[in-house]
């Protein structure tokens, strides 16, 4: 305690800071929420290392180290910017790649994809919260374009947990886009490749990340509890998705995959979940994001039935990031005394 | 029974109302006081007494400069020392009465006895002069002239008095142990309240997190009977004590933007402002005594104080007569943490709405600014629904058109936006000088029409 007129007299008083309200801050900071995006991240990630084995841990870290050391050296040697650096958020980015990749993907493809992400997507834009796309998708897609082989020949599960025979093969949305293509039903083409639904509903072939539904959801339960993200997104994508391959489905089970299906394969619940939830990329406002949501769920299933390439989740994100800008135009808060 | 709250927004920080055990204390005289010109909203107050005039406790000292000012009092009985230009907590220069004090010997007419005086006069011009008189101002932080409030222009009437109970901010404990302590006074003031605005309704809003307040409230009303008044418990959430929210919780109307209270047929008063107008009705008591807190994160628990203080005390005669400022604070405030003001002069004066100091340690210093993550945590939190990243962004690229098409003036400045961000972005720096610059506009707009 000092006494008061000693502190007059001793020029404390200018030490102390004036500064305009508010004196608080709430303990949430970028940092923190960023961690708690890792943590959701991580049940699925165990998920995967389980089924896949030491292929998917070498594309995990080989994907870290890379974004880790991009950003930080982009940010200090290029931009000159070192605060640009957050460790936090260049390791979701790094997460959620791998779990965008397949787990035979050779380390070279993820590195690039690294470069892709932070280096193209993220610091060129001017790094932490200025990219229009996501990163992760971003890398992801131009991966996909530029070595379709290495990325669509995905491994079936053959980790320290093992789940099925086959060591690799096309996914399933891949096999019946194959046979549909050649004339096909998609029960004939599933036939054709001795694989049944039920079957595929429980070990699916497809990126390291897609293989646990529980494990997303779990993380994503995290997430709305922790208040890091709303559930408007996620839901409306989903709920598009239902309601358009029930439609379809029901109109003709043969041309059409059916909603479950469609649910829980091709990245779906991981990109609704934890990629078009991204702050910076998907629209202010709750409104906003229904609409985004109904967008991507619209293109993701326009893709899958009529488009060329046989998932679509990855794409319908990008171009839905597109429009951001313009939806965060037309949705606004609703505001205190004005109709 | 669901409680009630706004329905916009709001933040939830802890309560840290360290100071709420702590009964209210009579703080002694100093040897000087200096009482401000300037302590309310509108017109400053002008000086009717010379250097050199003896000027007993309660004795009018200065009068209103305008339609919305308010007569100030002397605290104390002594020798008007000087009348000129000091400084304020915040380091600006503001006309000062300054009084050298050697006792206190309370002017004519004043009842300073304690007995409850529960009959309330007839005739309304009777209590509005006596609060018009007796310098009552809001308590609740604006410090608006109460006589003005409680007499809406024509054609407006009251449907509502709300008394604001909530003490919403963390940290402060002075209306929270008035509730407690001074329970009867406070629900006199409310029904003379009613009584001027046309007996309409009134209902005192309290947060949950003060249920000792809420049954001593209870209580009082059913001793007193007065009609009408009731109790709303609302639900703790931070800003439920601005005006505009509270009116929001309880009557579920909402001012028009750039509207007055009385538009919705709301009037909200303080408790405090309550206990002022019984005193000032009921015992032509003027106001020169108020209720603060002395407390803060630093202050440890055995040196937390209520205390009922002469408003003209210098700051620093208060701090140590509650045993100095702790060495680890970094910064002092008046008022709460969310909006009150950081004391650059610690000499400075007390004023008729000082509600505390606060001494804050280490965790208020501020963290350097990173960047927006868009993660619209200050859009969720506004009460005002503004989007707060949004107002920053048009700030820094001077657009004033599109800030105030985005709603700028209606910012109330309570600090959630801020207070939210992740990112540690300055959003309430930014929106109060934007704010600023667009009322500037619009002024200059209406005053060419």
């Amino acid at each position: 305690m000092s006494s008061v007129p000693e502190m007059l007299k001793s020029k404390k008083m200018d030490k102390m800071i004036v500064s305009p309200s508010p004196h608080l801050h709430s303990p949430a900071s970028t940092n923190s929420i960023m961690r708690d995006v890792v943590i959701a991240l991580m049940p699925a990630v165990i998920v995967m290392v389980l089924f896949y084995g030491w292929s998917s841990i070498l594309v995990l870290a080989v994907s870290c180290v890379s974004c880790l050391c991009l950003e930080y050296a982009i940010a200090r040697w290029l931009m000159h910017k070192p605060e640009l650096f957050n460790g936090w958020s260049a390791t979701v980015t790094a997460v959620l790649l791998a779990m965008n990749l397949p787990t035979t993907t050779p380390w070279w493809i993820v590195f690039i994809g690294a470069v892709v992400a932070i280096g193209v997507a993220k610091m060129s834009f001017g790094g932490l919260g200025q990219n229009i796309f996501n990163p992760a998708i971003t890398a992801r897609v131009f991966l996909l374009i530029s070595f379709p082989v290495a990325m669509t020949n995905w491994s079936m599960p053959q980790g320290f947990i093992p789940a099925v025979d086959a060591v690799s093969g096309a996914t399933p949305l891949g096999l019946i886009k194959e046979g549909l293509k050649s004339g096909q039903s998609i029960s004939e083409a599933l036939a054709a490749s001795g694989l049944d639904v039920h079957y595929l509903l429980r070990d699916i072939g497809g990126s390291g990340g897609e293989i646990s539904a529980l494990a997303l959801v779990a993380g994503f339960i995290y997430l709305l509890v922790r208040k890091v993200v709303k559930p408007w997104i996620p839901l409306s994508i989903l709920a598009t998705i239902t309601i358009i391959a029930t439609i379809f489905h029901a109109v003709d089970p043969e041309q059409f995959t059916g909603p479950n299906f469609n649910l829980m394969t091709g990245g779906v619940l991981l990109g609704a979940l934890f990629m078009a939830t991204d702050y910076v990329t998907s629209p202010s406002s709750n409104w906003g994001g229904v609409v985004y949501g109904i967008g991507i769920g619209l293109i993701v299933m326009m893709i899958r039935y009529f488009g060329s390439y046989p998932e679509g989740m990855s794409f319908a994100i990008l171009i839905m990031n597109c429009f951001v800008p313009l939806i965060n135009k037309a949705f606004h808060q609703k505001k205190y005394g004005r109709a | 029974m669901s409680k009630l709250t706004f329905s916009i927004g709001g933040i939830h920080p802890a309560d840290s109302k360290l100071a709420r055990e702590c009964k209210i204390e009579v703080l002694p005289l100093p040897s000087k006081m200096y009482v401000s010109m300037f302590q309310h909203l509108g017109a400053q107050a002008k000086p009717i007494v010379a250097v050199g005039d003896k000027v007993k406790t309660g004795q009018i000292i200065a009068e209103p400069g305008g339609f919305i000012s308010a007569y100030v009092h002397s605290p104390a009985s002594g020798t008007v020392k000087s009348i000129a230009p000091r400084k304020d907590l915040a380091g600006f220069n503001v006309m000062h009465i300054e009084i050298d004090v050697e006792g206190d010997e309370w002017a004519e007419g004043i009842d300073l006895s304690t007995e409850l005086v529960t009959k309330i006069p007839e005739d309304r011009e009777f209590i509005l002069d006596r609060v018009k008189m007796n310098g009552v101002v809001g308590l609740g932080g604006a410090t608006f002239p109460t006589h003005v409030k409680l007499n809406p222009p024509p054609g407006k009437t009251a449907d509502c008095l709300i008394l604001n109970g909530t003490e919403c901010e963390p940290y402060l404990t002075s209306d929270f142990r008035i509730l407690l302590e001074r329970t009867d006074e406070i629900i006199v003031g409310a029904a003379i309240m009613q009584k001027v605005l046309g007996g309409c309704k009134c209902v005192i809003g309290i947060e949950e997190n003060k249920p000792e307040a809420i049954s001593a409230v209870r209580a009082s009303l059913a001793r007193l009977g007065y009609p009408g008044i009731s109790v709303a418990v609302l639900r703790k959430r931070y800003p439920q004590g601005g005006e505009k929210q509270l009116i929001d919780a309880v009557m579920k109307r909402q001012v028009k933007s750039g509207g007055l209270p009385i538009d919705v047929g709301a009037v909200v008063q303080n408790v405090g402002t309550s206990l002022a107008v019984y005193e000032a009705v009921q015992k032509n008591k003027p106001l020169i005594t108020n209720i603060m807190t002395f407390t803060g994160d630093v202050v440890p628990a055995e040196r937390q104080r209520n205390y009922l203080f002469r408003i003209g005390m210098p700051l620093s005669f208060i701090a140590e007569q509650a045993g100095g400022v702790p060495e680890e604070t970094v910064k002092l405030v008046s008022g709460g943490p969310m909006m009150g003001k950081a004391i650059a002069f610690l000499d400075a004066a007390t004023v008729k709405g000082t509600s505390s100091i606060l001494c804050l340690g280490e965790a208020t210093r501020r963290h350097p600014e990173t960047p927006c993550i868009s993660c619209c945590r200050c859009a969720d939190a506004c009460p005002m629904g503004l989007e707060p990243f949004l107002l920053k962004k048009l700030h820094v690229a001077g657009d004033l058109a599109a800030l105030e098409q985005n709603a700028v003036q209606d910012c109330i400045e309570c600090g959630c936006c801020q207070y939210s961000c992740p990112a540690y972005v300055p959003l309430l720096d930014n929106i109060r000088i934007a704010k600023g610059q667009v009322m500037g506009v619009i002024r200059a707009r209406n005053a060419k029409k």
